[in-house]
C-alpha cells in the first residue's frame, strides 16, 4: 500500500537516520546524481583528512521536500537550481544566507554570479552561488529529422508518433516562447500567465497525437532516441551530448526561440552543521581542475571562466555542434518562480495528461 | 502471583512490538497527515484550518475523475487476477502432487525476488516498439512493421496483474488447500455438472480466500505508483501520481495529505461495499487466510 | 437371466495403480434391497472398488452394473449411485434445506417438488425440523441422517457408505449400526456399505464381502462367515478366535491331528484345502466354543478322558480374568505357556472362576477350524 503516508513517513526516516550520524567532520550533500563524482570525492577527502563526504542524490522538487520536512535540518550542503532558492526560502524557511567571503570568487564567470546573487538575494542577504548550468532544448536525429530546429517541430505532423517530452514545466515555457509569448516576463502578472498556460495548454493537448509517450528521465529517453523509436524530443543538453558519443546524427539543437537555461547553485540548509566544511567543498570544486573532473561526469559547464575548454573533447565536440555564440547570446534563464506559479503550471500539466487526445 | 507476573510481562513483551508498529508508523503518521490536510495555504508561511483541500478536489474534475480511472481499472485487475489466480491455485491446492506444490507455489514467489522497478523494466525491455516481442513477432513474419505494446492501458493492466497475482494466488490456496477433496466429490455424486459443482461449491468454500484475496489485491493496486507510471502511455493517469505531484512537484502537501485522505477512504469504501456485495465480514475472510 | 433383480453387479473388476493391483478380479451380484458389506482391513482396496462403483476412478478391465446397464461410460454425475461420504461431506455454506436440495436442483426439479422432498425425506429420516438449521449446528448423529436423506431424496438404485460411523464414538456409534439397519429397510434401497470393522458388518449386513489385497476371500451372510469361513483370513478377521499354526501329525475321516510348536497337541477339522501329515496348519477355536470341564467345577476325580471323548482337553491356570458382564472372559495360561482365551458366564456366586486357579479346557474337535 504505496501510498502518501509512505511517502511523508519515508522521507522522515530518512531525514531523522541522516541527522543521527552527523558530526563535525561529515559533509553531508543533498545534490544531483553525478554531482558528486567518486574521483572528486576521493580527492576531497584526501586533502581533507578530518572530513567525510556522504552524498545523497536527488533532483529539485525532492530537495526542496527533503529540506522541508526538517525545517531544513539533515544535509549541511545542497544544490537546487537558481529558480528555487527564492519562493522556496520565503515559504518554508528551509536555507540560510552564505557568507560570501569565505568563496573564492575570483575564478567565477561574472555574469551568471551576479544573475544567481540577483535571483536569491532575499533582504539584502545572498542564499546562493552557482556551480553548473546547462539548458534544456531540443534534439533530433539529424538523419532522420534535418530541419528539427523550434519547439512547434515536436507537433509537426511529418514526426508523428515520433517524437516525445517530458510532461514537466520546461515543455510548458518553451511552448510558449514558441508562441511569441515570454512567460517570464508574465510572472509579474498572473492572469495574464494563466492566458498564456491556457493557450499552451490547447497546443500540448492538440499535440499529444503526434507525440509517442512522454519521457520519465535520462534513461527511457536515451532507450526511445538510441533505438530509433523517435527522432526528435524536448531534453537536457547533457542527455543529447551522451547520445552524441554513441551516435553522431543525434545532435543537441537550442530551440530557435532560445535554449532554456538554469543554473544549479550551492546553497545552505537552514540547519547545516558542517558548513565550514561546505565552504570547503565549494572552493575545492570549483578549481579548473576539479571542474574538468566534474563536468566529464555530469556534462555540464561549470559557472567559471574558460568553463568550455574544461569539458572533455567529446563533450566540447558536441557543444560546439549544438551551440554557436548566438545560440548563448539567446539563452533564457529560468526566472525566479513566484508563489502560485507551481500550482497554476501544475493544474496546466495534469489538464494536459489528463485529456484524451492521441 | 509470580507467574502471573511473568505471564504478564511476557504478554507486554509480545504486544510491544505490535503495538509501536501500529502507533509509530501507521497511527502517528495518519494523524499528522490528517491534520496536514485540514490547513490551507492563505499566505507564505501563513495557513488556517478548513476543507479547502477537499473541496478542491471535489470542484476539479481532473482529480476525481483520474480517482474514479484508478478505483474502475483496479477492480478490472482485481477481477482478471481472481480469474487467472483461482485456476493456479486450484492447480496447487487440489491437482497438483504434494512434492511439486512447494516447487509450484516458489515459482509463484520468484517475480516477489525482484523489485518492481527492475521488473517495471523487463516488461519495458520485451514490449518496446524494437523490443523482444515486436521482433520475434517480425522475425517469424507474423507482422511486417514494429508493433509498439507499450504505453497503453493494457500494459498497465498487464503489469499490474504480473505483480499482485501471487497476493491472490496465497490465500486461494490455503482456502482450497482446507477443503475435502470428498465436498467436491459429493457435488459430482449428487448430481452436479463440472460448472454446477464450480459454481455451487468450490467458489461459495472459497469465498473467504477470494474476498480476502480481492481485497489485497485491489488495495495493491489502487496504491501501486511504479509499474503504472512506467508502463502507462501519454493518458494513462494513476491517482498516486496525483498525490506525488502534489506533494513533491507542486509543494502542496496539505492537498496531497488531503488526496491520501481520499484515496484510502475510496478504497475503503470499494472494499466495504465488495463485501456488502459478497455477503462476507472481514473477519471471515481476511482475519481466516 | 433376469438381470433386473440385481440392482448392482461387478464383473471380474481390475484396478491397479501402477504395479499395485488395488482391486484384482472382483465379482459380486447384489440383489435388490439388500445390505450388503464390503469387509477389510485398510489398503484391501476396498474403497478403491467403491469409487469405481461411485464413477471416480474407471478399472482396468472388468464391467460394473446397475440395474443390468452397464456404468462404465456413465460420469459420476450422472450414475444413479449416491454416496455417504466418510466426513459425510455436508456443504458447510449451505442450510440443510439447502443441503438437501442440492441434488434435486442438480436434476432440474421444479421448486415445489423439491419442497416437498425435502420435508417429505426430513420426515423419514426423524428429523422434519432441521431444515432451516446450519450443517454445524447440527449433532454428529443428526449430521449422519441428513448426508443420508441428501442421497435419498434423490431415489439412488444404489447407496453407497464409506465408513461413516468412523468418526463417530463408541455410544453414538452403537446407536447409528442399528438406525442405519432401520433406514435401509425404510428405505428398501440397497445399502452398500464399506468398513474394516467387522462389527459392524456382522451387525448391520444380508450379505458381507471379506476383502484382502484386492480379492473377495468369501460372500456371505454373517452367520455362514462367522462359522463356515472359508479361509484362514476370514476366521480370523472375522469375530475373535483363538489361533495356532502347527504341523499335521495325523489325518483321518476329515480329522485333522496337529501339534503346535510349542507341543500342545489339538484336534481339528478341515474346513480349507485337505492336508496330508506334515503340512503346516493354522487352526481357528472361538472363545464361546471352549469351556472349563465338568471335572474342574465338581472337583471329582472323573478320568477327563471319558468324559471328553471327540474334545480337546487341556489344563492350565486363569492368568486373568477380563469381566464385561455377560461377555466375560478368561485368559488362561495352559501348560505349554500358550494363552488362551475363553468366554464363561460369572454369575457372581461362589463358583466363579477365580484368577491363580488351575482349570481344564475343552471343547469339540469340530470346533477348531484348521485351514
Amino acid at each position: 500500500m504505496l501510498r502518501k503516508p509512505f511517502i511523508a513517513g519515508a522521507i522522515a526516516v530518512f531525514a531523522l537516520s541522516h541527522a543521527q550520524f552527523a558530526s563535525a567532520e561529515t559533509l553531508r550533500l543533498l545534490t544531483w546524481g553525478s554531482y558528486a563524482p567518486d574521483n572528486v570525492v576521493k580527492m576531497f577527502e584526501e586533502k581533507y583528512p578530518d572530513i567525510t563526504v556522504e552524498v545523497t542524490f536527488s533532483n529539485n522538487e525532492e530537495m526542496v521536500a527533503k529540506l522541508r520536512a526538517t525545517g531544513g535540518a539533515g544535509f549541511d550542503l545542497a544544490q537546487p537550481s537558481h529558480d528555487r532558492i527564492y519562493a522556496a526560502q520565503l515559504e518554508y524557511d528551509i536555507y540560510k544566507p552564505m557568507d560570501l567571503s569565505q568563496i573564492d570568487m575570483s575564478n567565477m564567470e561574472d555574469s551568471l554570479l551576479e544573475g544567481v546573487k540577483a535571483n536569491t538575494t532575499i533582504e539584502g542577504e545572498v542564499y546562493s552561488v552557482p556551480h553548473q548550468w546547462g539548458t534544456s532544448g531540443l534534439m533530433a536525429d539529424k538523419s532522420k529529422a534535418p530541419d528539427f530546429a523550434s519547439w512547434d517541430d515536436l507537433c509537426d505532423p511529418m514526426y508523428k508518433g515520433k517524437t516525445s517530452m517530458r510532461l514537466k514545466r520546461t515543455i510548458l515555457l518553451g511552448t510558449a516562447f514558441a508562441m511569441g509569448e515570454d512567460p517570464f516576463a508574465a510572472y509579474s502578472d498572473l492572469d495574464k500567465y494563466q492566458s498564456i498556460l491556457d493557450k499552451v495548454a490547447d497546443k500540448l493537448i492538440a499535440c499529444k497525437e503526434n507525440i509517442k509517450a512522454y519521457w520519465k528521465g535520462g534513461d527511457d529517453l536515451s532507450a526511445m532516441m538510441l533505438s530509433g523509436e523517435i527522432v526528435a524530443s524536448e531534453t537536457w543538453d547533457s542527455t543529447a551530448y551522451k547520445l552524441f558519443g554513441e551516435n553522431e546524427n543525434i545532435v543537441f539543437i537550442p530551440p530557435s526561440t532560445g535554449a532554456i537555461a538554469w543554473i544549479d547553485t550551492f546553497t545552505l540548509p537552514r540547519k547545516g552543521k558542517a558548513d565550514d566544511a561546505a565552504y570547503k567543498w565549494i572552493n575545492f570544486v570549483l578549481q579548473p581542475e576539479i571542474v574538468e573532473l566534474m563536468s566529464a561526469s555530469t556534462g555540464a559547464m561549470a559557472a567559471v571562466k574558460g568553463a568550455k575548454d574544461l569539458l572533455p573533447a567529446d563533450k566540447k565536440a558536441a557543444v560546439n555542434a549544438a551551440f554557436s555564440d548566438e545560440d548563448i547570446a539567446n539563452l533564457k534563464f529560468f526566472a525566479n518562480i513566484p508563489p502560485g506559479v507551481e500550482d497554476m503550471e501544475g493544474k496546466t500539466l495534469e489538464k494536459i495528461k489528463a485529456a484524451t487526445g492521441g | 502471583m509470580m507467574v502471573s507476573d511473568g505471564k504478564k510481562l511476557g504478554l507486554f513483551l509480545l504486544f510491544t512490538p505490535f503495538a509501536l508498529w501500529i502507533g509509530l508508523l501507521i497511527i502517528l503518521p495518519h494523524v499528522g497527515m490528517f491534520i496536514l490536510s485540514l490547513k490551507e495555504k492563505v499566505a507564505p508561511r501563513v495557513y488556517e484550518y478548513g476543507l479547502d483541500n477537499y473541496i478542491n478536489f471535489i470542484q476539479e474534475p481532473i482529480y476525481w475523475n483520474t480517482l474514479l480511472r484508478t478505483g474502475v481499472m483496479s477492480l478490472l485487475v482485481t477481477v482478471l487476477t481472481l480469474l487467472i489466480g483461482f485456476p493456479v491455485a486450484y492447480y496447487i491446492a487440489k491437482i497438483a502432487g504434494k512434492r511439486s506444490k512447494g516447487a509450484l507455489f516458489l515459482l509463484c514467489l520468484i517475480p516477489l525476488w525482484v523489485s518492481d522497478l527492475i521488473r517495471a523494466f523487463g516488461w519495458i525491455l520485451l514490449l518496446r516498439e524494437t523490443g523482444v516481442v515486436s521482433k520475434s513477432l517480425q522475425s517469424v513474419g507474423l507482422i511486417d512493421t514494429p508493433i509498439e505494446f507499450l504505453y497503453n492501458d493494457a500494459t498497465v493492466v498487464m503489469g499490474l496483474i504480473y505483480t499482485v497475482v501471487l497476493f491472490m494466488i496465497v490465500p486461494l490456496v490455503s482456502t482450497l488447500d482446507g477443503m475435502d477433496n470428498e465436498m467436491i466429490e459429493a457435488g459430482y455424486n449428487l448430481g452436479g455438472s463440472r460448472l454446477t459443482v464450480l459454481r455451487r461449491i468450490i467458489v461459495p468454500y472459497a469465498m473467504p480466500g477470494i474476498v480476502a484475496g480481492c481485497i489485497v489485491v485491489f488495495m495493491l493496486t489502487a496504491g501501486s505508483y511504479l509499474t503504472p507510471i512506467l508502463l502507462g502511455g501519454k493518458n494513462s493517469s494513476w491517482f498516486t501520481e496525483q498525490i506525488y505531484d502534489q506533494f513533491i512537484t507542486r509543494y502542496n502537501w496539505e492537498s496531497g495529505a488531503a488526496f491520501g485522505f481520499v484515496l484510502l477512504t475510496f478504497t475503503s469504501f470499494v472494499v466495504w461495499a465488495g463485501l456488502r456485495l459478497s455477503g462476507q465480514t472481514l473477519s471471515s475472510t481476511v482475519a481466516k487466510s | 437371466m433376469n438381470t433386473s433383480e440385481f440392482d448392482l453387479q461387478c464383473e471380474n473388476l481390475t484396478k491397479h495403480f501402477a504395479s499395485v493391483r488395488a482391486v484384482d478380479g472382483v465379482s459380486f451380484d447384489i440383489p435388490a434391497g439388500t445390505f450388503f458389506s464390503i469387509l477389510g482391513p485398510s489398503g484391501c482396496g476396498k474403497t478403491t472398488l467403491m469409487r469405481m462403483i461411485a464413477g471416480f476412478e474407471s478399472p482396468n478391465s472388468g464391467d460394473i452394473k446397475i440395474k443390468g446397464k452397464s456404468v462404465l461410460d456413465t460420469p459420476p454425475n450422472k450414475r444413479n449411485v449416491k454416496m455417504v461420504f466418510q466426513h459425510l461431506a455436508l456443504f458447510p455454506m449451505m442450510n440443510v434445506y439447502e443441503n438437501i436440495a442440492y441434488g434435486l436442483r442438480c436434476n432440474g426439479a421444479s421448486k415445489s417438488v423439491i419442497k416437498t422432498k425435502v420435508a417429505d425425506v426430513l420426515e423419514r429420516v426423524a428429523l422434519p425440523d432441521v431444515a432451516k438449521r446450519e450443517i454445524h449446528q447440527l449433532s454428529g448423529g443428526q449430521k449422519q441422517r441428513i448426508a443420508i436423506a441428501r442421497c435419498m431424496a434423490l431415489d439412488p438404485d444404489v447407496l453407497l457408505l464409506d465408513e461413516p460411523l468412523g468418526a463417530l464414538d463408541l455410544k453414538l456409534r452403537e446407536a447409528m449400526k442399528i438406525e442405519l439397519k432401520l433406514l435401509q429397510h425404510q428405505f428398501n434401497t440397497t445399502f452398500v456399505y464399506i468398513t474394516h470393522d467387522q462389527s459392524e458388518a456382522l451387525v448391520m449386513s444380508d450379505h458381507v464381502a471379506v476383502m484382502n489385497e484386492g480379492k473377495f476371500e468369501q460372500i456371505g451372510t454373517p452367520q455362514e462367515l462367522y462359522h463356515e469361513p472359508v479361509s484362514a483370513f476370514v476366521a480370523g478377521f472375522v469375530g475373535d478366535a483363538n489361533r495356532w499354526s502347527g504341523t499335521v501329525s495325523a489325518v483321518h475321516d476329515g480329522r485333522v491331528q496337529f501339534t503346535t510348536a510349542q507341543g500342545l497337541t489339538l484336534n481339528g477339522i478341515n474346513k480349507g484345502d485337505a492336508h496330508a501329515a506334515s503340512d503346516t496348519v493354522s487352526a481357528f477355536v472361538r472363545p464361546e466354543f471352549i469351556k472349563l470341564s465338568d471335572a474342574n467345577l465338581t472337583n471329582t476325580n472323573t478320568t477327563a478322558g471319558n468324559n471328553n471323548e471327540g474334545h480337546n482337553s487341556i489344563s492350565g491356570r486363569i492368568d486373568s480374568l477380563l469381566f464385561n458382564g455377560a461377555n466375560s472372559r478368561l485368559l488362561v495360561r495352559v501348560d505349554s505357556n500358550e494363552l488362551i482365551e475363553a468366554d464363561v458366564t460369572l454369575t457372581g456366586g461362589l463358583n466363579d472362576p477365580k484368577a491363580g486357579e488351575n482349570v481344564t479346557l475343552v471343547w469339540p474337535h469340530e470346533q477348531t477350524m484348521c485351514f
